[in-house]
């Protein structure tokens, strides 16, 4: 006797979807940090090795990355700060409220990154 | 009404992997018809070899529960009307993360067995000679133990818990959220083991927080904030060395 799996459709609901959210954008963001360390390792090499690295990031894919880190950054905080409410602050279900309160400020806060990219 | 007839596909027999498949029935709709009745229509009146579990019709019972149209639900309380897709589409499977016995009655035993697994029954220190134990309704404990008692043990969160299909030997929704009413019983006696029990890997600290056991829960109960309040405690009695 084997099991049935859930497929899509269970899974359709805003709370699943922030996990999702959550999920993806922390492993991405990790995926980041052994590239953020390399980088800044090289001011151990001398001033030179670090800004010909800096250099890259004026290439705009780096930019359209930068934004996408920016974005992923709030995304994931908004997302934090909501799981610690549910686990820590007082009983008020799933808190959508606070999943697209959360994806806005995220929005808008990799809307603003890209406006300062422009300027 | 304009269809006066539901093409309704009924999973039939075990699993996938033992040839289960869906076929397909013609039934007759009608005015407040719920998913269970669509269900016992076939069983009465085409095929009576289709098993399925049902006992109250009134949802107190929380033996119907099977999956609607990919969504787990208690399908005594469930309207057709209210689930059938814009296609007029209806499909019925037993519900997901437990062995499936034959059509749409799936084996409860690992679901209740893992009640009993996060100590899930009532100890007390009194007995029947004993006055009333005299809690205030007001308390935080009464509250907190309300807001997760009138679970009927349907398995409906059970069957929409990704944790439990990810890691089999999770607790699930149901389970900590008994672990939960209990923990915050004042007149129980087994508070120690009953956090040692939630408090492992296969406890309430496995859980995602993805919150599919409270938006399915059809009595409105949410098993992620009792979870959470699992991990606070647990969390506090280990800090003091309590477990």
């Amino acid at each position: 006797m084997t099991m049935r799996r859930n497929d899509f459709r269970a899974r359709n609901h805003p709370a699943w979807w922030a996990f999702w959210l959550h999920r993806v954008s922390g492993l991405l963001l990790a995926l980041f940090l052994p590239v953020h360390f390399t980088l800044l390792a090289q001011a151990l090499h001398g001033t030179a090795a670090l800004n010909g690295l800096l250099r890259l990031t004026d290439s705009a894919l780096l930019k359209v990355a930068e934004w996408g880190l920016v974005t992923l950054l709030a995304l994931h905080l908004t997302g934090g700060v909501r799981l610690l409410l549910i686990e820590f602050g007082p009983a008020s279900g799933l808190r959508k409220n606070w999943i697209a309160g959360g994806v806005g400020v995220a929005l808008a806060v990799g809307l603003a990154f890209a406006l300062s990219l422009l300027a | 009404m304009s269809e006066t007839t539901l093409q309704v596909r009924i999973w039939r027999g075990g699993s996938a992997d033992v040839g289960g498949t869906f076929q397909t029935y013609d039934v007759p709709r009608r005015d407040s018809q719920t998913v269970l009745d669509v269900v016992t229509h076939v069983q009465r009146a085409i095929d009576p070899t289709l098993s399925y579990r049902y006992a109250c019709r009134v949802g107190m019972c929380g033996s119907c529960a099977m999956t609607v149209n990919g969504k787990a639900r208690w399908t005594c309380r469930t309207h057709v009307s209210r689930v059938i897709g814009d296609d007029g589409a209806l499909e019925i499977a037993p519900l997901a993360n437990l062995p499936v016995v034959k059509d749409l009655a799936t084996d409860m035993r690992p679901f209740f067995d893992k009640w009993a697994a996060a100590r899930g029954r009532f100890q007390g220190a009194q007995t029947r000679l004993d006055d009333f134990a005299r809690v205030s309704p007001d308390s935080p404990e009464r509250r907190a133990a309300n807001a997760g008692i009138e679970c009927i043990g349907c398995g409906v969160c059970y069957g929409s818990c990704d944790v439990v299909q990810w890691r089999p030997e999770f607790l699930g929704p149901a389970a900590l959220n008994r672990a939960w009413t209990l923990v915050n019983d004042v007149r129980d006696t087994d508070r120690r083991e009953r956090l040692r029990a939630v408090a492992g890997d296969a406890g309430c600290h496995s859980c995602h927080t993805q919150g599919s056991c409270t938006e399915r829960c059809p009595k409105g109960i949410a098993p992620t904030l009792g979870i959470a309040g699992l991990k606070r405690t647990v969390g506090r009695a280990a800090a003091k060395g309590e477990l």
